[in-house]
């Protein structure tokens, strides 16, 4: 164990990162699918906070687009589930498998 | 089936690549931890093992309501390791927006649509061999970018202490379209949703 440094953070952003894209990939649950988009925002969140603090700028940038990456999160996020609400309304399921009515 | 071998190759040699070149350079790192485990490296590796434990528990739940409460312990973590950043307004950021809003939505999303009562098929999963495949190969190359990069490192700089007042500043002068621009689609995003979620009346 060593004091942590710049690499110990981006590590943690890579592993989050592989499990979001593994979350993706694999759920046929739209739900499930959208909580692993916000685990891929958070592992770029991750990065740019240790990019900042280890190589600071006087205008904040890493923590700034870091807050701008939250503000956008939120609103994928309102605007997905409002999607998924609404197949569910109509085909009363969220399975991604399922939700193919625009190919007929 | 030519994918399938094509994927397998770039795998093998993905992982040829990470023994060859990162494990070595991972092993001089780990004999000279003697100077090591002042508490708050310990406090760091908690954090860190906290959210990619839980990660982990988002990604391979077999009920989504693990998923989502998994997805808590995550989101908790990463505004700690803000905090251990002394990123302190992100981390509340972090706090209010994720955890106070999205989460809450994600579980409102998840009672209002699954049957939570039939636990192991609330949260199904496809291609599961690709999907694990694919997620090593990433963190087999992310691990290699990380390691073997020159990165610029100023870990004894200046920090500046007021980043809430700072950020306060910035906002209001050299980011102020990006700001006005980012509340203008908070804006649509708000009205969009409500007519996209709403019932529909039929005359």
């Amino acid at each position: 164990m060593l004091a942590p440094g710049l690499a110990h953070f981006l590590i943690v952003g890579a592993v989050l990162f592989a499990f979001g894209t593994y979350t993706v990939v694999t759920r046929t649950n739209a739900v499930g699918i959208l909580m692993g988009v916000e685990l891929i925002l958070n592992s770029a969140n991750v990065n740019f906070v240790a990019f900042h603090r280890f190589n600071p700028s006087p205008l904040l940038t890493g923590q700034v687009f870091s807050i701008f990456v939250i503000v956008l999160a939120a609103a994928e996020a309102a605007v997905a589930l409002a999607i998924v609400l609404a197949i569910f309304m109509t085909s009363k399921t969220i399975d991604v498998t399922q939700a193919d009515v625009l190919k007929d | 089936m030519l994918g399938a071998v094509l994927l397998v190759v770039v795998v093998a040699f993905v992982f040829w690549v990470f023994v060859r070149d990162v494990l070595p350079g991972l092993a001089p790192v780990a004999t000279q931890g003697a100077q090591l485990a002042k508490p708050s490296d310990l406090l760091f590796y908690a954090l860190a093992a906290l959210s990619m434990v839980s990660g982990a528990g988002v990604a391979f739940s077999r009920s989504i309501i693990y998923s989502a409460l998994s997805l808590l312990g995550t989101l908790l973590g990463i505004g700690a390791l803000f905090v251990f950043l002394s990123a302190d307004y992100v981390a509340i950021s972090q706090l209010l927006i994720y955890i106070g809003g999205v989460l809450v939505l994600i579980l409102f999303a998840v009672m209002l649509t699954s049957k939570i009562g039939d636990r192991s098929h609330t949260n199904p999963s496809v291609g599961v061999f690709p999907g694990i495949v694919l997620s090593v190969a990433l963190v087999a190359v992310l691990g290699y970018v990380v390691t073997k990069s020159p990165w610029i490192v100023k870990p004894d700089a200046p920090q500046i202490n007021q980043t809430a007042r700072t950020i306060g500043d910035v906002f209001l002068r050299e980011y102020l379209l990006p700001f006005e621009v980012a509340s203008l689609v908070l804006l649509a995003t708000l009205i969009g949703a409500v007519v996209i979620a709403r019932k529909e009346i039929k005359e």
